[in-house]
């Protein structure tokens, strides 16, 4: 019996929703959750980059709020609350891990609309919204394919999910297609953000040989661990990373959240908001290659580029067949692409990838 | 030279209290406190912002703010309740002398332990999984800590140590259980358990709705009332106080202590299991490779703040939970960077350990004659 408390929570969230709105001062709020460091230099740094392009669009019309390095669980649902409770319109929770915490705070508050990073949780007022990173991984690993004298590219995983292993699979595909010696060296830090780790795992790999080091993880410790190591070459991961260019890093992926987060605040602005997944890749901008520098060859320069241009246009995709799966079985047949559904939950390696995904 | 500067202006020397001033141990968490809001002031006022509006954000806006308070407050008990259930179990081996630092990888093999026996009975909701899964984290969590305790009652190994470095074993298998075994199946490939708050046999919610109460909180005030009543009227308390004071005299009286470590070990092991176990299947709802955020070194803090004492600890674990809140808050309505706000925070302990001091010794302003 003490169990049983759906009736009183229901009218908690009411209670709580009417208090949502006892302060409204004609300005649209906009809140955001970062899992990190505005600071880290990476995917944080990029999400607050999107936050300050809001305040300079809408100027006095909007007002933004955000909370820094929020633990992915109990924190994070109790974070979002006292944002929606303050009077946040529109709430952006940028990790995977917020997932349930956001539809569970989005249940309390039916008026506050909620916009999730990654995640595949939707609600008619949480909509969800990913960048296609493995296209910018495609023109990395086309680069990194080429640079390589060892043959051997390290790789600084986070954690095993979707977005990880299908980043990895491009980033393969591109580099052996170049250069089919390579090998991938693959390391899991289980962090997103910790430059100790990762400065660890990126030492490791150089010793074992590899000279290109690629990363799925936010800090700049993995360039500072290649820069002292010298003639090792890395990619900037979510924010540019130039203060590593020349050399180590010789190109990057950025994450350009700002015209998303533009277009969804308008769109709260005129009340024509809806829930909505957007999975969106280089052609409308959302995924960014930083500046190749002049550390890597015109020639392999102007192959990236056009690799580049190719997937903006929908020529090239980074998945097409034929490809099969680490274990030799067949995956997509030749001229085939993969299709979104497999890649938003792509849980395989592609054949030629050493070692065992995590679990 | 010096001797006769200092004598001209007065020494200040510290002399040992013939015993450990009762008033001072009672005024120094707050005025440990106190010094923590004027200093934390200060470093808010450097960074640019209002620090009476920052201190007030942190202290008094969760517990009494209109717009935020009826939500807030309940979560004062969901953030004190682990932190004080671990913080209990704690300070037994704190008195006696045994120092238990890796709660946190307790509270992870608690959390895991019953979450696998929860997991393992699904889809099967009887009444009887939660009380199953209780039992489970409670012996998940006694195991974790005797390892340490056996090594260090049988072999002498330093049990700092040994427990601190488990906890970095448990989160790793912690990130192994979240990816491979403990998986949602039905998650698509994410790692992360099934939502255990959202599955009736096994969710640990609010006992009454909009008061923050659930399981973990009730076995907290337990555990604050079974500590006072250990400490104050039992064998086993008067064996842990004369072990901490007395180690010698403990040995006269008949004090078994590799029968003490493994006590010790085994009731924090085995709370901080059980706060583990009222987590994952509350607050927080699911095995995640990031389940565990640190109650277990931050209870470490709440057992001293509270003097070890359980009446103390009960009102630390209120109070450390009020800085969070209150620290979340005050960082997005005020923008104060979280590195200030656990700059703050960890003030708090340091100010704490400082006027410490007091308890056992009393300054005094010496004057000295100058010789002509």
């Amino acid at each position: 019996m003490l169990r049983r408390t759906f009736l009183g929570a229901t009218a908690l969230a009411l209670g709580l929703a009417a208090a949502a709105h006892a302060q409204d001062d004609g300005k649209t709020k906009v809140g955001f959750v970062f899992v990190g460091p505005v600071g880290d230099g990476g995917w944080t740094f990029e999400h607050n980059k999107g936050r300050l392009a809001l305040e300079e669009e809408f100027g006095d019309k909007i007002e933004t709020v955000y909370k820094e390095s929020v633990p992915e669980g109990a924190d994070a649902e109790r974070v979002m609350t006292q944002m929606a409770l303050s009077g946040a319109d529109l709430i952006f929770s940028t990790s995977f891990g917020y997932m349930d915490p956001t539809i569970n705070v989005a249940k309390k508050f039916p008026d506050v609309k909620f916009e999730h990073a990654t995640g595949y949780k939707r609600a008619d007022n949480v909509s969800t919204y990913s960048a296609r990173f493995y296209e910018g991984r495609a023109v990395q690993g086309l680069i990194a394919g080429h640079l390589t004298q060892s043959n051997k590219i390290g790789y600084i995983a986070s954690f095993p999910i979707p977005e990880v292993i299908r980043g990895i699979n491009a980033a393969y595909l591109a580099a052996r297609e170049v250069n089919p010696e390579v090998e991938f060296n693959i390391v899991w830090a289980f962090t997103w953000f910790d430059p100790a780790k990762e400065a660890d795992a990126a030492k490791a790999l150089i010793e074992q040989g590899a000279d290109v080091i690629l990363q799925h993880t936010d800090s700049t410790a993995p360039q500072a661990a290649a820069e002292a190591a010298g003639d090792v070459y890395t990619f900037g991961q979510a924010s540019d990373m130039a203060e590593y260019a020349p050399m180590p890093r010789v190109s990057s992926i950025i994450d350009n959240w700002a015209p998303y987060y533009i277009e969804r605040t308008r769109a709260v602005m005129d009340g024509t908001w809806e829930s909505q997944d957007t999975w969106d890749g280089i052609a409308p901008g959302m995924v960014e290659i930083g500046e190749i520098s002049d550390a890597v060859p015109p020639e392999v320069k102007e192959k990236a580029l056009a690799l580049k241009e190719a997937i903006a246009a929908g020529e090239a995709h980074p998945f097409t067949g034929p490809i099969n799966k680490q274990d030799g079985s067949a995956w997509l047949a030749e001229g085939e692409t993969a299709d979104d559904g497999t890649l938003a939950g792509m849980d395989f390696y592609v054949e030629g990838l050493k070692g065992e995904i995590p679990n | 030279m010096p001797g006769r500067a200092a004598g001209m202006c007065g020494m200040i020397a510290l002399e040992k209290r013939p015993q450990p001033s009762r008033l001072w141990a009672l005024a120094t968490p707050l005025l440990a406190v106190l010094l923590t809001m004027i200093a934390g002031g200060l470093l808010f006022a450097l960074l640019g912002k209002d620090p009476f509006a920052a201190i007030r954000t942190i202290f008094w806006d969760p517990l009494f703010d209109p717009q935020f308070s009826g939500y807030s407050r309940p979560q004062l008990l969901v953030k004190a309740g682990p932190l004080i259930l671990i913080a209990i179990g704690l300070s037994f081996g704190f008195r006696a002398g045994v120092w238990n630092i890796g709660a946190e990888g307790q509270y992870i093999v608690g959390a895991l332990s019953g979450a696998a026996v929860g997991l393992a009975l699904y889809p099967y909701d009887g009444w009887i999984v939660f009380p199953a899964m209780v039992l489970a984290g409670l012996a998940g969590g006694i195991a974790w800590a005797m390892i340490p305790a056996i090594l260090r009652a049988y072999f002498k190994t330093n049990e700092i140590l040994v427990s601190l470095l488990l906890v970095y074993v448990a989160e790793n298998l912690l990130a192994s259980m979240a990816v491979g075994p403990l998986r949602n199946p039905e998650g698509g490939g994410f790692p992360g358990s099934r939502n255990l708050a959202q599955w009736s046999g096994s969710a640990n919610p609010e006992l009454i709705a909009g008061t923050g109460m659930h399981w973990g909180v009730v076995a907290a005030f337990i555990a604050v009332i079974a500590a006072y009543v250990l400490l104050a009227r039992h064998m086993f308390g008067f064996h842990v106080r004369l072990a901490g004071q007395a180690p010698r005299a403990a040995g006269f009286a008949g004090v078994d202590p590799a029968r003490l470590i493994i006590l010790c070990l085994g009731i924090s092991g085995g709370l901080a299991g059980l706060a583990g176990l009222f987590e994952v299947t509350g607050p927080a709802g699911q095995i995640g490779i990031d389940f565990n955020v640190g109650y277990g070194f931050t209870a470490i803090i709440v057992a001293f703040l509270g003097r070890l004492n359980p009446i103390g600890i009960l009102l630390a674990g209120l109070l450390m939970a009020l800085t969070y809140i209150g620290g979340e808050l005050a960082s997005f309505m005020l923008d104060i960077p979280m590195a200030a706000i656990q700059a703050f925070q960890g003030m708090l302990l340091f100010f704490l350990l400082a006027v410490d001091l007091l308890v056992n010794f009393r300054i005094r302003i010496k004057r000295r004659e100058i010789a002509p």
